[in-house]
């Protein structure tokens, strides 16, 4: 039978298994809008703003491992959606775009709601196509997810012009496909792996660093096997927080630029770096001429690309983090630790266990001023440390990371690489509908939560019961920080003016707004919005304007020279 | 230093523009880039100059590998090769004894004049890029009025091949 392309498109997707279409209507994918319409297969999330579709696909798949999914039309719809798609590109998160475009015959005459997608998108997208021909549009769909899930993930654009979703073909969906140029590695090499695993047993003060590279191939319990047969400490970056169980022994907490003292201490003093699906980003190393001087590196990592980029490797092995991991783990059956490694393994956790004894995370919440530590320390607490908790970006990004205990993997969503404020509510949307019996809880500030604040229409519209706790300073609270330290307090810009009332805004949409001035007011309130489990509240937290973000690395330092207090 | 990297690559609309993409974005040099269709029609040969400490070449080889149009590459410049670029010159050649000059210093370099006029020699010459520089250096004094050079083709030497 023959089917157009926007029936094709719908099929298609119902065959890779997509449950949400995050997306936005408009000129160039009216025929595909038609489409959804008479088939029931795919849901379709209806957006405010094409940027919220692209974060919220990728909420869903950072929470599932699944390839979000996103739909837009032509020109602004297009552009719209670049923050969302550069965003996933940074943090490697798997995700299908598909742009409409202006008809084949009008391509270049710079017609209406014209862009050239597939070049504006080209820097930020691991592949894209545009199909223009509609006996091309099943493979080229399949291509997509093939490329957009394995190796290392990332977002995969399609634009389709419009005539093309118009045109009928027969259809037939491949079962697989082949990409000549395209086998990525999976399985490590056995002699880089055996030498690594050597080399594991020789170290007196080895680490794990392991970052978003063990989420993303599901491969916590390899990490936590392995860390915990060899007794070595754990430190996780930005993107690999849960990996590892953050109230177990052996973590150290994250490390880098605003890191604990333990793990970037441990970092500068190790003799064996064991690098794990993470990528030496400048916000881990500090200073390169300075980081880790002491260490042999071993660097495991499904990007060839990734391993030596910063930092030049002593054993690279390219493959995916559970192989590899799986291998190790194999090996180390057969090998029994040396009791010589188990003595200076003694010595080595008595020195981090001198450097815990700081306490850098140490803060004193007083009777006046809400401390932001607190709130998150009690969204902990009251949670029991099982909610999906997704982020901005800024102070309150990093208080989220170093006080919300994360025990399992896919709970914590945030863009690390890019840095988008704006992610995190629509982030937390496509996290709710994938899981709906969860809480799921949005860690703002009052900057950040303005970017996408039209998506609490989207958030009535589908109920989702996203608890959004602003941290509210009244400052762009990361720029004010660097402004105190690093320009004489000259507060440029950084200054939250004629903020609205987020408590009476929440409620306009339809919400629950709280506004929480008193630190003794914090818990009882995080419980009360906890209990309203079908219900958006927006908690406005007016919290502590002077409160930095510590530990902090300044640029150009090494990790052992840390701002404490 | 200086490294010529062979590409075989899809030939689709829009790979060209992931190669060069490339390296605009992540700041590497391109001395020069050639590109054309092979004996096979899906395939592209593109000819990459460029230069780097060894750390950069590899960071480039490995971010072209991870394009996926690309399908196989090499660094020609890590075995024995062969590389030529060809050279069209146009020089002013109104007085005689630059006329002489000219056609003595063409034959010693082994090219051709392609195109005479009474004011004009257009001249053809293919070699190594140095063997191109140093005919330009020759020249000397005479006035060139025009210089194309195709970029550098390479290939590697004995039964050695870059195919799929």
């Amino acid at each position: 039978m023959e089917l157009s392309g926007a029936d094709i498109l719908c099929r298609s997707l119902a065959e890779e298994g997509v449950k949400y279409l995050f997306g936005y209507p408009g000129g160039a994918v009216l025929h595909i809008y038609d489409a959804i319409y008479k088939q029931d297969k795919v849901e379709h999330i209806l957006v405010r703003h094409e940027q919220a579709a692209t974060h919220a696909a990728d909420g869903y798949a950072r929470s599932t491992g699944k390839t979000g999914v996103v739909l837009v039309t032509s020109g602004p719809g297009a552009t719209n959606a670049v923050t969302g798609i550069a965003t996933a590109y940074m943090d490697s998160i798997p995700m299908v775009v598909i742009t409409g475009q202006v008809p084949t015959n009008m391509i270049g005459n710079d017609a209406f709601q014209e862009v050239d997608s597939v070049g504006i998108t080209r820097p930020c997208v691991k592949h894209n196509f545009l199909v223009k021909d509609v006996r091309d549009l099943a493979e080229t769909i399949k291509k997509a997810f093939h490329i957009a899930s394995t190796g290392r993930p990332g977002p995969v654009l399609i634009d389709i012009p419009k005539d093309v979703t118009a045109d009928k073909t027969e259809y037939h969906y491949p079962e697989s496909v082949d990409i000549r140029s395209y086998h990525p590695v999976s399985k490590g090499h056995p002699r880089q792996i055996k030498h690594a695993v050597e080399m594991m047993l020789e170290a007196k003060r080895p680490v794990l660093y392991t970052g978003g590279g063990v989420v993303l191939d599901n491969a916590s319990h390899y990490l936590i096997e392995l860390a915990q047969k060899l007794n070595i400490p754990v430190t996780n970056t930005l993107m690999g927080l849960g990996a590892y169980p953050a109230t177990e022994r052996q973590f150290l907490g994250m490390l880098g630029m605003h890191g604990t003292y333990e793990a970037n201490m441990s970092m500068h003093h190790t003799d064996l770096l064991i690098a794990i699906g993470a990528r030496f980003d400048d916000r881990v190393t500090g200073n390169i001429e300075k980081f880790c001087p002491d260490a042999r590196i071993i660097h495991v990592d499904v990007d060839p690309a990734s391993i030596s980029k910063n930092v030049s490797v002593d054993v690279p092995i390219v493959g995916t983090v559970s192989n590899v991991l799986k291998e190790m783990l194999l090996l180390l059956k057969e090998l029994e630790q040396p009791a010589e490694q188990k003595e200076a393994l003694v010595e080595w956790w008595k020195q981090i266990d001198e450097w815990r004894a700081m306490d850098c995370l140490k803060f004193t919440q007083g009777d006046e001023v809400i401390k932001p530590q607190y709130v998150v320390q009690k969204l902990w607490e009251i949670t029991q440390g099982d909610a999906f908790v997704t982020s901005d970006v800024g102070q309150h990004q990093m208080f989220a990371a170093q006080y919300y205990k994360f025990d399992k993997p896919r709970r914590w969503i945030n863009s690390g690489g890019l840095g988008t404020m704006g992610f995190g509510l629509p982030a937390a949307m496509g996290v709710q509908l994938a899981h709906p019996d969860e809480t799921v809880a949005c860690i703002t500030g009052e900057g950040s939560i303005q970017m996408n604040i039209q998506e609490l229409s989207t958030c009535l519209q589908y109920s989702l019961p996203i608890k959004v706790i602003s941290l509210n300073n009244r400052y762009l609270g990361m720029v004010r920080q660097w402004q105190e330290f690093f320009y004489q307090s000259r507060y440029s810009m950084s200054y939250m003016d004629a903020l609205p009332d987020f408590s009476a805004l929440a409620e306009s949409y339809g919400h629950v707004g709280m506004r929480i001035e008193k630190p003794a007011d914090v818990e009882g309130a995080l419980i009360e919005a906890m209990a309203l489990k079908d219900r958006l509240v927006f908690m406005d937290f007016v919290t502590d304007q002077t409160e930095n973000v510590y530990p902090m690395i300044p640029a150009g330092a090494g990790l052992n020279e840390m701002i404490l207090v | 230093m200086r490294h010529i990297i062979s590409i075989l690559l899809e030939n689709e609309a829009g790979a060209l523009s992931r190669v060069a993409g490339l390296f605009s974005a992540r700041g590497y040099n391109i001395t020069s880039l050639t590109v054309a269709a092979t004996e096979d029609p899906s395939l592209s040969r593109m000819t990459l100059v460029t230069s780097g400490s060894d750390q950069v070449i590899e960071q480039i080889t490995k971010q072209l590998n991870k394009l996926i149009e690309v399908v196989k590459l090499i660094d020609l410049t890590e075995g024995k090769h062969v590389e030529r670029e060809l050279m069209l010159i146009k020089v002013a050649v109104a007085e005689p004894s630059v006329r002489d000059e000219v056609k003595r210093l063409v034959d010693i370099f082994r090219g051709n004049v392609i195109d005479v006029t009474a004011t004009a020699y257009t001249i053809e010459l293919t070699g190594p890029s140095d063997k191109l520089e140093a005919f330009i250096a020759a020249l000397a004094d005479v006035k060139i009025l025009e210089t194309v050079r195709s970029g550098v083709s390479g290939i590697a030497r004995g039964g050695k091949s870059l195919h799929i």
